[in-house]
C-alpha cells in the first residue's frame, strides 16, 4: 500500500471548512486537504496520498540522507580495497 | 493467420466490459474469439492499423474507426479532432497518401446543439489542415442516456503508393525500433477533465496528423513496420508488433521520451505513462543504418521534435524493457484498463 | 518532481546494490510489508539486482489482496442496487468477488464510480441527495486519516445518504501472525514508510524486542528500497534487531499526532478477517458508536449467501511468506492476471502478480496445498 506523492505547496486556502491547498507535483497541480499538517506553509513540500497531506518533507533530512548514502557507498570502496568479496 | 472453420465458444450470460475497448488483452481476445473467425477474412486477420486492397490494379488503404471519448471537450482538442486526425494516421500507417473520409454521427436526445456545432467545426478545420476530405455522411440520434452525447464513427481511404510495403511480416532481427514523440499526453489531457479525478496540468492531446511525419520519414528512411500508438499506449503497440511479427523488441525504458507533467501526472495516479492513450505518437521499424538519418527528419517537425531510438528488434519472443537501473524485464498487456491506485 | 527522481538515479542504486553484495555472507530472508514496495521493486527490476544470498518475500501489504471475500461480495451487492452508487479507489475494482467483481457490476448497469480521493465521494453525496452514496472504505493506517476525515466531514453536515463499507486493516498484527505463523522464514522487515509516516513506529518496538528481528522502516523509490536493504543486511549479519529509519523525509518515531487523532475519533481497533488468512484479533477498525449510523453494512445488510474462495487458491500462505506464488498449481495456467482466482494475483503489488509480470512460471510442488 501507501501511493504517497511528494509535491510543492503553492497555495493555501485558510477559510475553507477544511485547512485545504494547492499542491504542484512537478507540473501537475491538485486540490490537496492539508489539515493533517496545520503548521504547513507556502513552499513547504508535502508527502500527499488520495489527496491528503500527510508530512511535510523533512528537506534538512532529507538532504542529509544524501550524505549518509555518499558514506554508504564509499565503505563499498573500502571493503573492495581491503579485498572482501566482491558484488556479484 | 490460420483461417478458423470453429469459432471459439464464449461463456453464456457474459457480458462487453470496459475493458474490452482498452486495448489489453481482453480487446485481443474478443477480436480474435468473436470478431476473425466469423468474418473469415485474410485482410481482417492481419489486424494492422488500415486493411490495404486492391482495386482495379491499385492499392488503396481501406479503414473505419470510432471515437467514443468522454468528455467531449479536453485541452487541446475534442472529439472531432480525433476523429480526423485518428483516421488520417490509420491510413498513413500503412504508407498510404489519405484523400477522403466518411462520418457517421450518432447522437444523444438533448445533446446542445452548441456542442455540436463546435465539434463539427473542429472537424472541419482538422480535416482542412489534414489535407483530407469529408464526402459522405450519415446523422442517427439515439434516446436520452446512450451515446454519452456523441459518437463519431468514421472511415478512410487512400492510395498507397508503390513500392510501399508495410507491415509486421517485414519486421526482422536486426531493425530499429523508434518512436515519434513523447507519450502518455493524450491520456493525461483526457484523465484531467475526468469527474472523479481532476486535476490541473499543462498538458494537451497530441492529436495530429502523422502525415507529414511519415513522409518525411520514408523519404530517408527504409521502414518496415508503422503502427501509432493509441489506447493501451506504447507498451501495447510494441506487444502487438512483437506478437504479429514473431520477433522479440527489447527496448531501453529511459529512452522513451515523456513530457515531465506527464510523469508527474502519472506518479500522482499511480499510472505507468507506457500504457496511457495517445493520439500522435507512432512507433516505426526500420533499418538500423537508418536510424540517424530518421531521428533527424522527425525531429525537423513540430511533433517530432522529441523522436528517439528505442531499442532494437531481437531474436526471440516478447517485449523487453530494460529499466533505468539497467535490469531487464518482460513488458506485457494489461488485461483492461489501466486504473488509479492507492496502493 | 522533487524528492522522487533523484530516488532513481541509476549509478547511485547500482553502487547500493554492489555494496550489499559486498556485505552479505549468508543468506537472509527478508520481507518488505508494503503492497507499493512490492510494485517498485518488480517494476524497476530490483529484485533482480539483489545478491543470490537474499531472498524477498512479498508482504501483504496490499489492502487489494487481504480485503475479505465477505466484504467483496457485499460492496457487490451494493454496488448493485439501483438507488445507490458505489465509490471506490481505483484498487479494487477489479478483485474477484465469489461470483463478480466491481467492474463487471458496473457493466452491467450499477453505478460504480472511481475517485481519487474519499472527498470526493463526499461531494458525489451532496451533488445527488437522491441517491444513497456508499464510499469503499479501504486501506491500511495510511489511508485511514483520509478515510476518517470523508466520515466526519459528512456527518458534521448532516449528508444523510453517505455511508462507508469500512474494511480497514493495521499492520503490526500482521506482521505478529507472520512471525508466530510455523515454518517462518521471515528474520527482517522493510517496514511500511507512509504507514509510519501516520502512526510512528513505537508500537513496531515489541515486535522488534520481542522477536528479535530488525526492522527498517522504508520508503518507496528505488534508492529508498536499496538503502532499506543495505540498512536491513548490515543489521542481520551484525546481528542487531532494532528499528531503524531510511525513510527519514517522512517517517518520524512520533508521527503524526493530528491524523492519528482524527483516526480515534471514527474509528476503533475490532477484530478483521484477512482474505486468505482468517481473522487476525484487533487486526482492524470499524466505526465508533457516534458515527455508526453511516456504516453501510448495516444500513444495507448483506443479503447473499457465504461462498468459499476456489479451493486451489493459496493466497493465505503467499500473504503470509510461507508458499512462493509460482508454487502454486494454478499459477500462470487457470490463475492469470486477466482471470484471477485470488486477489494476489489482482492488482500490480500483489505477490503474484508481481511473479507474473516478472515471467516467472510455475514450479508448482503438487505437494503444496490451500
Amino acid at each position: 500500500m501507501c501511493l504517497a506523492v511528494p509535491g510543492e505547496v503553492v497555495a493555501i486556502d485558510r477559510h475553507a471548512a477544511l485547512l485545504s491547498g494547492t499542491v504542484d507535483f512537478g507540473g501537475t497541480r491538485r486540490g490537496v486537504c492539508l489539515a493533517y499538517v496545520p503548521e504547513v506553509v507556502v513552499g513547504d513540500h508535502v508527502v500527499v496520498h488520495v489527496g491528503f497531506a500527510l508530512s511535510i518533507v523533512d528537506e534538512a533530512e532529507a538532504a542529509r540522507t544524501w550524505a549518509l548514502l555518499e558514506e554508504l557507498v564509499a565503505v563499498d570502496r573500502e571493503l573492495r580495497l581491503d579485498g572482501e568479496r566482491e558484488a556479484p | 493467420m490460420s483461417s478458423f472453420a470453429c469459432p471459439a465458444p464464449l461463456s453464456p450470460g457474459a457480458r462487453v466490459l470496459l475493458g474490452h475497448g482498452s486495448g489489453g488483452t481482453l480487446s485481443a481476445d474478443l477480436v480474435r474469439e468473436l470478431f476473425l473467425p466469423r468474418f473469415a477474412s485474410a485482410e481482417l486477420n492481419r489486424l494492422t492499423d488500415a486493411a490495404v486492397v486492391e482495386l482495379e490494379g491499385v492499392r488503396v488503404a481501406f479503414t473505419t474507426d470510432a471515437f467514443v471519448v468522454q468528455p467531449t471537450f479536453f485541452p487541446g482538442a475534442d472529439i472531432g479532432v480525433l476523429a480526423v486526425n485518428g483516421t488520417v494516421n490509420d491510413l498513413a500507417m500503412m504508407g498510404a497518401r489519405p484523400s477522403f473520409l466518411s462520418a457517421a454521427f450518432v447522437l444523444e436526445e438533448g445533446l446542445g446543439l452548441d456542442a455540436l456545432v463546435s465539434v463539427v467545426d473542429s472537424m472541419a478545420a482538422t480535416a482542412d489542415r489534414a489535407g483530407v476530405r469529408l464526402v459522405t455522411g450519415d446523422t442517427k440520434v439515439v434516446e436520452r442516456g446512450a451515446a454519452d452525447g456523441l459518437y463519431i464513427v468514421t472511415s478512410g481511404i487512400g492510395v498507397v503508393p508503390d513500392g510501399i510495403e508495410l507491415g509486421p511480416e517485414h519486421i526482422d532481427v536486426g531493425h530499429a525500433v523508434v518512436v515519434s514523440g513523447p507519450v502518455g499526453s493524450h491520456g493525461v489531457a483526457v484523465m484531467s477533465r475526468r469527474a472523479g479525478i481532476e486535476f490541473d496540468v499543462d498538458v494537451e492531446s497530441d492529436s495530429m496528423s502523422l502525415v507529414p511525419l511519415v513522409d518525411s520519414l520514408l523519404e530517408v528512411a527504409n521502414v518496415h513496420c508503422l503502427r501509432d500508438a493509441t489506447r493501451g499506449g506504447l507498451a501495447t503497440v510494441l506487444c502487438e508488433l512483437a506478437d504479429a511479427s514473431g520477433c522479440a523488441i527489447d527496448i531501453d525504458e529511459p529512452r522513451v521520451p515523456v513530457l515531465e507533467p506527464v510523469r508527474s501526472a502519472c506518479a500522482t495516479l499511480g499510472l505507468d505513462p507506457l500504457y496511457v492513450a495517445n493520439e500522435g505518437v507512432f512507433v516505426a521499424v526500420l533499418d538500423a543504418s537508418d536510424v540517424a538519418a530518421a531521428l533527424e527528419a522527425l525531429r525537423a517537425h513540430a511533433g517530432g521534435s522529441a523522436a528517439a531510438l528505442l531499442g532494437e528488434v531481437g531474436a526471440g519472443t516478447g517485449v523487453h524493457l530494460r529499466t533505468a537501473l539497467g535490469v531487464s524485464r518482460p513488458l506485457r498487456l494489461l488485461s483492461g484498463e489501466q486504473l488509479p491506485r492507492i496502493c | 518532481m522533487k524528492y522522487r527522481d533523484e530516488y532513481y538515479d541509476p549509478a547511485v542504486a547500482r553502487r547500493l546494490a554492489d555494496r550489499l553484495g559486498a556485505t552479505v555472507t549468508r543468506p537472509w530472508t527478508v520481507m518488505e510489508v508494503c503492497g507499493g514496495q512490492t510494485h517498485t521493486l518488480v517494476r524497476q527490476g530490483i529484485d533482480q539486482l539483489l545478491p543470490d544470498e537474499i531472498e524477498l518475500v512479498h508482504g501483504p501489504g496490499c489492502p487489494v489482496c487481504v480485503t475479505p471475500l465477505s466484504v467483496i461480495d457485499h460492496a457487490i451487492e451494493i454496488a448493485g442496487r439501483s438507488d445507490t452508487t458505489l465509490c471506490s479507489y481505483g484498487d479494487m475494482l477489479r478483485v474477484p468477488g465469489s461470483n463478480d467483481d466491481l467492474l463487471r457490476v458496473r457493466a452491467a448497469g450499477g453505478d460504480v464510480r472511481v475517485v481519487y480521493s474519499p472527498l470526493d465521494a463526499v461531494q458525489v453525496a451532496r451533488d445527488t441527495p437522491d441517491r444513497e452514496v456508499v464510499f469503499f472504505a479501504v486501506g491500511f493506517e495510511t489511508t485511514a486519516p483520509a478515510n476518517a476525515m470523508a466520515v466526519r466531514v459528512a456527518a458534521a453536515e448532516g449528508l444523510t445518504n453517505f455511508s462507508v463499507l469500512v474494511a480497514q486493516v493495521l499492520v503490526p498484527p500482521a506482521m505478529v501472525a507472520i512471525l508466530t505463523s510455523p515454518g517462518n522464514r521471515v528474520q527482517g522487515f522493510l517496514g511500511p514508510g507512509h504507514v509510519c509516516t501516520v502512526m510512528g513506529w513505537t508500537e513496531y518496538e515489541p515486535i522488534t524486542d520481542g522477536f528479535g528481528v530488525p526492522i527498517v522502516v522504508c520508503g518507496f523509490e528505488p534508492i529508498d528500497l536499496l538503502e532499506g536493504l543495505v540498512m536491513l543486511v548490515d543489521q542481520l549479519q551484525q546481528g542487531r534487531s532494532e528499528i531503524e529509519n531510511q525513510y527519514v523525509r517522512s517517517a518520524r518515531r512520533e508521527g503524526n499526532a493530528t491524523a492519528r487523532a482524527v483516526v480515534a475519533e471514527v474509528f476503533e481497533p475490532c477484530d478483521r478477517a484477512w482474505r486468505g488468512i482468517g481473522v487476525l484479533p484487533g487486526s482492524g477498525l470499524r466505526l465508533r458508536l457516534p458515527y455508526r449510523s453511516l456504516d453501510a453494512a448495516e444500513r444495507f445488510p448483506r443479503r447473499g449467501a457465504e461462498t468459499a474462495e476456489p479451493e486451489v487458491c493459496i493466497a493465505g500462505r503467499v500473504l503470509l511468506g510461507r508458499a512462493r506464488p509460482d508454487q502454486c498449481p494454478a499459477f500462470g495456467t487457470d490463475c492469470t492476471p486477466e482471470r484471477p482466482l485470488g486477489a494476489p494475483m489482482v492488482s500490480s503489488e500483489g505477490a503474484c502478480a508481481a511473479y507474473h509480470a516478472a515471467g516467472r512460471v510455475q514450479v508448482g510442488d503438487p505437494a503444496v496445498r490451500p
